[in-house]
């Protein structure tokens, strides 16, 4: 089993998030993230998938999806030529005699603090799931007092972009 | 790109080649604006796109549609059940091609659509479900009759639509009925809340399609062609196994005559019963769990299989890694999703099945002419004398009950020859169905009607009810069993009423034949709840039950009476006609590949295994 992440343009409509988890669950297949938001085009929505699927199962998933009416394109991104990301806050404990270590840590993270409480800081970073694991390996000790995470998003490298080309509509 | 703008082509009702009773789709004028509530307008999409009937029933958040019903061109047929409903729209497109259309209420209405809705997407078949819906303020209270439809039948639809505003709805109509019929074809849902339907706006026909995901691939790819024509050309044992997709594409026609130029042996599936004539000398029969002998070894010993709008469905692959291990696979689908779902293919094409097979005869022809070099047909006489043995050896064919009760195969035989290849026979699910799709000799495409995927009981009455009402000049006979027939019966009244004289064949054997059958092979002879009382009780009775539905009701109980029987049910053309044919509960369908197992091991009877040369394998 191998991780893949799949983009996937959607017409921005009520329901579609639905179409598609839904079609993930009744064929059987996980979800490892999944991240939704607008794209350049107000009309078309873009759905980050992060799966863990073999390559035969995961060319009939993405042959499901592209049934769904509403699906306008799966394209699916090869990690060596694109940049992704999640966003992760998490709230610390870390009173007077831990909170310059705790700080450094956040620095070596180049993470930023978000809030500040006597007992407690709270952290955002961003950064591939394998930074963040290791940014809360080291934050663990301190003990986590609680944590939330974000779906990976991914865009291809390069000045190609996914939103052109003949499926979509002009903006 | 430029999005699809709906031509009377594309708006739907591809009707089959060659079916008789199916109008040509006039092209509709361009209409409007006309200032009218969403339910006017609903009601003139469904005009304008050429809809002659819709089987429904109405209800309270359905209600405001019905009121301009009540003057329009388009006939309502009121049934007794929703379920009805939903099966007569399939019937009716099973047999005619065209999109059928139900309508149904909120709620418990809607809910009861859920049936034949699966029904028509597990065989593909083009309908348009129309719902009504409570208000818009009120969906998410719980209100009454609130069910969330759209969410229910998401994966049971090919798409569907909650309508938000009386503007969208001719637009969403054309879109259904565009969706529902080109590609591979399935069932649509509109539900369209109360509100909506009451709300003042303006209908103009002809709308824009707004699809922009949607682009079915019709024409197939030039060098997979070419190189599916190759192999067709070269293998030495090679099986054309075809599926419901061809009678889909109406491309029966270029079936007879891709089969003729290449000489290769064709197996239909259940679906495709009727797409290629039963009696031509190359065809093997029908493959699967209750196939002939000769299809199901064709299959296993084949050493190319051309799959044109089959699906390698489990009930014709059994142990789907036993299954034709020395294929290799041309698998031809309109849906790109059915190619290497179950079976890995060497030539995949996705194209629709005319388009496919049209360009196969071309260039198969070509290589006939020599054009593309070092082709040359392979010799299949060994094949061919393989294959006529087993077909010599291994016929379709049934003891006589050894308690002189009446036979069913022999009632279904006799049923399909006096009836003839004209007529339309619409089966439910079970023993009766296998032997229908057995013993009744198929000559003509669209002649056989089933529940094939889903396997609903219950599907006969109403499917025949909706095959009747599309092609009123066909004799139409629903096979059915003593359960199923027990399911849906109800719709006979909506028969009697509405002038739809169908006639249906209650095969009893007094129980739940099917299931009895497996208890029989493998649960020990315990036959657990399978057991109806309409041998020993006689309840109901199926006679009596018949006259109180407005129906003739007819019974034969042995051999002798058979042929007049049918013969009397086939003189009567005025009202429908229940027939009850007693026959025995131990009548076994054979031959069979236990669920599971591989086709390898095919039993002919009970306890008997044909006789193979395994050399040839």
């Amino acid at each position: 089993m191998t991780t893949h992440t799949l983009s996937v343009l959607v017409e921005n409509k009520p329901g579609v998030l639905a179409r598609v988890s839904g079609l993930f669950s009744r064929r059987s297949f996980n979800i490892d993230s999944l991240a939704v938001g607008e794209t350049e085009n107000p009309e078309v929505s873009r759905i980050t998938i992060v799966v863990n699927a073999e390559e035969s199962p995961l060319e009939q998933v993405t042959k499901q999806l592209n049934k769904l009416v509403n699906v306008l394109k799966i394209v699916e991104l090869d990690p060596g030529v694109s940049v992704s990301r999640e966003l992760l806050l998490v709230k610390v404990r870390a009173d007077r005699t831990m909170r310059s270590q705790v700080l450094e840590t956040v620095n070596l993270f180049r993470a930023r603090v978000v809030d500040v409480a006597p007992e407690t800081l709270t952290i955002e970073a961003t950064g591939t799931p394998d930074k963040l694991d290791a940014l809360l390996r080291d934050l663990e000790p301190y003990g986590i007092k609680e944590m939330v995470q974000s779906g990976l998003v991914a865009i291809g490298r390069g000045s190609r972009s996914i939103t052109t080309g003949s499926a979509l509509r002009a903006a | 790109m430029t999005r699809p703008t709906p031509t009377p082509e594309t708006l739907a009702h591809r009707a089959h080649a060659g079916t008789p009773a199916a109008p040509a789709v006039t092209p509709v004028a361009p209409t409007g604006p006309i200032r009218t509530s969403g339910a006017g307008s609903l009601v003139k999409s469904l005009e304008a796109l050429g809809v002659d009937v819709v089987f429904g029933i109405p209800g309270g958040a359905i209600l405001p549609a019905y009121d301009p019903l009540y003057d329009s061109t388009v006939r309502h047929v009121l049934v007794r059940h929703e379920q009805g409903g939903g099966h007569a729209a399939t019937g009716y497109a099973q047999a005619t091609g065209r999109v059928g259309v139900c309508m149904a209420t909120s709620g418990p209405g809607a809910t009861n659509l859920v049936t034949p809705i699966a029904d028509a997407y597990m065989d593909s078949v083009p309908i348009v479900a129309i719902t009504g819906q409570v208000a818009k303020p009120a969906i998410g209270t719980d209100a009454f009759q609130e069910a969330d439809i759209q969410g229910i039948t998401l994966p049971i639809t090919k798409h569907n639509y909650l309508v938000q505003t009386a503007e969208e709805i001719p637009r969403i109509l054309a879109e259904a009925f565009h969706l529902a019929a080109t590609g591979r074809p399935g069932p649509v849902l509109v539900d369209i809340p109360k509100d909506v339907l009451q709300a003042e706006t303006t209908f103009s026909w002809p709308p824009t399609l707004d699809l922009p995901g949607y682009r079915p691939t019709l024409h197939p790819h030039g060098k997979q062609i070419r190189e599916a024509a190759r192999l067709m050309t070269t293998a030495r044992r090679p099986v054309l196994y075809v599926g419901g997709g061809v009678l889909k594409a109406g491309a029966t026609e270029g079936l007879r005559k891709l089969a003729e130029l290449t000489g290769i042996p064709v197996v239909t599936t259940l679906m495709a019963r009727g797409a290629f004539p039963d009696s031509h000398p190359q065809h093997l029969g029908m493959p699967g769990m209750h196939g002939t002998v000769a299809a199901v070894y064709g299959l296993q010993r084949s050493d190319l299989i051309v799959a044109l709008g089959a699906r390698f469905d489990d009930r014709v692959t059994g142990k789907l890694d036993s299954f034709a291990p020395g294929a290799a696979i041309v698998h031809a689908d309109i849906d790109p999703a059915e190619i290497g779902k179950n079976r890995a293919a060497d030539v995949p094409i996705v194209g629709d099945a005319r388009h496919v097979i049209d360009e196969l005869i071309s260039a198969i022809e070509a290589i006939g002419r020599g054009e593309g070099g070092e082709a040359r047909t392979a010799d299949r006489t060994e094949w061919w004398a393989q294959l006529d043995d087993l077909r010599k050896r291994y016929p379709l064919g049934y003891d006589e009950p050894v308690d002189g009760t009446l036979a069913p195969q022999y009632v279904i035989e006799r049923l399909g020859r006096i009836a003839g290849p004209d007529a339309i026979y619409v089966a439910g699910v079970g023993q009766h169905q296998m032997w229908a799709s057995q013993f009744v000799s198929y000559e003509k495409p669209y002649t056989w009607l089933n529940s094939g995927g889903l396997g609903t009981m219950g599907y006969a009455v109403p499917a025949a009810m909706g095959a009747k009402a599309g092609r009123p000049d066909a004799t139409v006979w629903a096979i059915d069993g003593d359960g199923c027939f027990q399911m849906t019966n109800q719709e006979l009244a909506t028969c009697a009423l509405e002038g739809i004289p169908i006639k249906v064949a209650v095969i009893n054997n007094g129980n739940l034949g099917m299931v009895r059958q497996w208890q029989t092979l493998f649960y020990g002879e315990r036959y657990s709840n399978t057991d109806l009382g309409t041998h020993k009780h006689r309840i109901p009775d199926f006679v009596k039950l018949a006259e109180a539905l407005g129906c003739v009701g007819l019974r034969c109980e042995n051999a002798a009476d058979v042929d007049k029987t049918i013969e009397a049910a086939m003189a009567i053309n005025d009202a429908p006609v229940v027939v009850e044919f007693v026959v025995g509960k131990d009548a076994m369908v054979w031959p069979m590949v236990a669920a599971g197992t591989s086709n390898d091991e095919i039993m002919f009877a009970r306890g008997v295994r044909p006789a193979f040369d395994e050399d040839d394998i």
